[in-house]
């Protein structure tokens, strides 16, 4: 006979044990379904964003021969030297000899499709090598958009049968289309780059960066190592606080107010992107800088000091190097949010159509998630694919900023 | 203190410097800035890198596209290199926007029509097949038709004739250059149907406005934003809705698109042309005549414009619907004249 209050206290024990284990078990359980949940999100916009740019980095070529042995067009190769090597080109009839080496070998519907500045690929061919002039060169021009789409089974019906036809010649194919990097902005969506884009961001986020960091380390230090605890500086700690929460196209209003009111010949200029972006980044890497200079250890500062170092020598030979990883993190989460905004942009003049990539950082330029968002709402439905196309380079250049910054912050990263 | 103030100055003068080497930059641009319409926005887009294949000299002009109020804004804020050359406008220029602009110096304007746009309603292809007037659209759409409150929801509610099918249209933003088109093609001419409510445009003309022009609310109109290419989605996604965009959309999607008739008349080039399709509306571009020989190239891109807005030229095959031979005519000589605009004529 066993003491009932013992066996009940023991299956009472037993029953609230179980009940722990189980709440432990559904806690993991749904920590690891959030995980889940956040790949299965991840993988499926990588996979339909890449399934539908391999499409973006690609073009319709039209490839046929032309012959420059036979001697329809005389040009000196010594004369391609020069900067106007093109317009020596032009003047002895390449565009003619283009048209009709296309018409012989593509007949004159195909030679029809070929785009009126189409020659000029040929023409940079023959100036990158001279030599090509004396033999036969086999073009791989790109094919007019309309032809394009009927390739793609879009578009124009009474095309279709010629695209089919070309295609089942070898004469009409879908390459990969390198241009596509090196090329800005244009019309239509075969002669379309991202180029352009790509330079303006790449010059937007470097003033970004030359502004927003100084500045933001500088006033974290100051505020954490400096500043006097009083009521000022409370303010400006809350002030700092809720910049960083403004939403960004009031920071658009700001540049439009103030950058372009000092500066208004340098509209949709990187140099006003930047230093727009740079308000809105500031905030980000003071608070982060603070967090982490706050998290050195103190007997860091009091060894350095103890020994003789001035404050400036404790900061930067000390707190700073091991507060850095802790800032770049900061940093990259500001550059990362900078990168894809567009909001702001498009109050100071960037959302506009720059055919030619930026020379510096005062001539006109657009950047990558403006140039997505322009591209998605283009009519001609070539753009879907090179929006998608333009997603992934934004992706990437997102994808090596960052590694930069991880790998930056690893080299710095010191444990106690 | 000292050393301080000695930083305050550096930095004074460090901006002051900044500033200076701007100013000096203000005084030559090499490229041309055009700003408004997204209507337009693709065609000059057409016009400018058409402009900068033909002739390597001119560097491609930069083509903002703000909407038409914005870039009128913009337009008119000034004259000099700071301020754009050309403003794209998807209707024409009101005498408020003129007075503003000759305010602050831009008196001498030239404007050319360039073409015509439609303001198409379409579904997806098997969808109800209604056919609309723009009466029905007045009442189907207005927040208060003729005064009273809009409790149409089906589209048998405005007209016995069409079928029992919710009402629900995909349109432009108020912002955009096809909502005010909207409103004055299609809203105004349902609501001057009712002759009290058109008696109401002399007695009380904010009254009629209000009447006439304001968008119901409740769901039945969805804002689709600027993105024309989203109505379409929607559209193909669900066949009993209608959408409302320019042209050239229904144009380029016309194997997953129908456009539907507008009082028995159904959207094509041949009837927004001769403006017997109810949504036809002219297309235009406004050129600061000052900076005509400031600017280099202006002068080449404007006739770039006259080159393509022909019947087989660049911008019908754009999807632009081509102005009536005596509008190109009259476009075509201001084009190289560059009379002024009159505005007097301006509303």
């Amino acid at each position: 006979m066993s003491d009932p209050a013992t066996l009940s206290r023991d299956a009472r024990i037993a029953a609230r044990l179980n009940r722990r284990y189980a709440a432990e078990r559904r806690f993991k359980a749904l920590g690891f379904v959030a995980v889940l949940f956040s790949a299965l999100v991840l993988a499926f916009l990588l996979v339909t964003m890449t399934a539908n740019a391999l499409g973006g980095f690609q073009r319709a070529e039209l490839r046929f021969p032309i012959d420059f042995a036979s001697g329809a067009m005389t040009v000196d190769p010594a004369q391609l030297e020069g900067a106007n090597a093109m317009q020596v080109l032009e003047g002895a009839g390449l565009k003619d000899v283009v048209a009709f080496a296309a018409s012989q070998s593509l007949g004159d519907a195909g030679a029809a499709e070929l785009p009126d500045g189409a020659w000029r690929e040929v023409g940079e061919a023959l100036i990158d090598d001279p030599s090509r002039l004396g033999g036969t060169f086999q073009a791989a021009l790109p094919a007019s958009d309309d032809l394009a789409a009927a390739l793609r089974k879009d578009g124009q019906p009474q095309l279709r049968g010629l695209a089919d036809q070309l295609a089942a010649q070898g004469k009409l194919v879908t390459a990969f289309d390198w241009g596509f990097l090196s090329r800005g902005d244009a019309t239509g969506p075969q002669d379309v780059g991202i180029w352009g884009a790509l330079k303006g961001s790449m010059l937007t986020m470097l003033v970004t960066l030359l502004l927003a960091f100084p500045i933001g380390v500088l006033a974290a230090v100051y505020l954490e190592e400096y500043a006097p605890k009083n009521r000022w500086t409370d303010i400006i700690e809350v002030s700092i606080n809720n910049l960083a929460a403004v939403p960004s196209i009031i920071f658009g209003l700001l540049g439009l107010a103030v950058f372009l009111a000092i500066f208004p010949n340098y509209r949709s200029a990187p140099l006003i992107g930047g230093m727009t972006l740079a308000l809105m980044t500031m905030p980000v890497i003071v608070i982060s800088g603070r967090n982490a200079i706050k998290a050195v250890p103190p007997s860091i500062r009091d060894a350095a000091l103890a020994v003789g170092a001035s404050r400036v020598q404790t900061v930067f030979h000390h707190v700073l190097p091991l507060a850095l990883p802790g800032i770049l993190t900061g940093t990259i989460i500001g550059m990362a949010r900078a990168l894809g905004e567009t909001a702001p942009l498009l109050m100071i003049g960037m959302r506009a159509f720059v055919a030619s990539p930026p020379d510096g950082f005062t001539s006109p330029a657009t950047v990558l998630p403006v140039q997505i968002f322009l591209w998605s709402d283009e009519i001609d439905r070539g753009f879907v694919e090179r929006t998608s196309a333009a997603i992934i380079v934004l992706l990437l250049f997102l994808l090596v900023m960052n590694g930069l910054a991880i790998y930056l912050r690893n080299r710095f990263e010191k444990r106690w | 203190m000292t050393n301080k103030l000695l930083t305050f100055a550096t930095v004074i003068s460090a901006s002051a410097l900044l500033a200076a080497c701007g100013g000096a930059q203000n005084s030559s641009r090499d490229q041309i800035r055009a700003v408004g319409s997204s209507t337009v926005y693709p065609f000059a887009k057409a016009v400018a890198d058409s402009l900068a294949k033909s002739n390597t000299a001119i560097k491609s002009p930069i083509i903002e596209s703000t909407g038409t109020g914005a870039g009128m804004k913009l337009f008119c804020s000034g004259v000099g290199v700071a301020f754009p050359d050309i403003e794209n406008a998807s209707r024409r220029m009101k005498k408020s926007e003129y007075e503003d602009c000759a305010k602050n110096g831009v008196d001498k304007i030239a404007e050319i029509q360039i073409g015509l746009d439609g303001v198409a309603f379409a579904e997806a292809k098997g969808g109800l097949g209604i056919k609309l007037t723009p009466e029905d659209v007045y009442k189907a759409l207005a927040a208060n038709p003729y005064g009273k409150p809009n409790t149409a929801k089906t589209w048998k509610d405005v007209n016995a004739a069409l079928p029992a099918e919710p009402i629900l249209v995909y349109g432009p933003p108020s912002t955009s250059g096809t909502r005010d088109a909207l409103k004055e093609l299609i809203l105004t001419v349902g609501c001057n149907a009712n002759a009290e409510t058109k008696a109401l445009k002399d007695s009380d003309k904010d009254k009629y406005e209000k009447i006439c022009t304001e968008v119901r609310s409740d769901g039945a109109y969805v804002d689709a934003g600027e993105n024309d290419n989203l109505i379409v989605q929607k559209l193909e996604a669900n066949p009993k809705a209608i959408g409302i965009f320019g042209f050239s959309y229904l144009e380029e999607n016309a194997d997953k698109l129908m456009g539907l008739t507008m009082g028995g008349i159904e959207p094509t080039y041949a009837t927004i042309s001769d403006f017997s399709y109810p949504g036809a509306r002219p297309l235009y571009i406004y050129v600061k005549v000052a900076h005509l020989d400031a600017i280099k190239g202006l002068r080449e891109y404007v006739a770039e414009w006259a080159k393509s807005w022909s019947k087989d030229g660049l911008l019908a095959k754009q999807g632009m619907v081509v102005a009536p031979d005596a509008v190109l005519a009259n476009s075509g000589r201001i084009a190289s004249e560059f009379t002024l605009l009159d505005p007097a004529e301006l509303k």
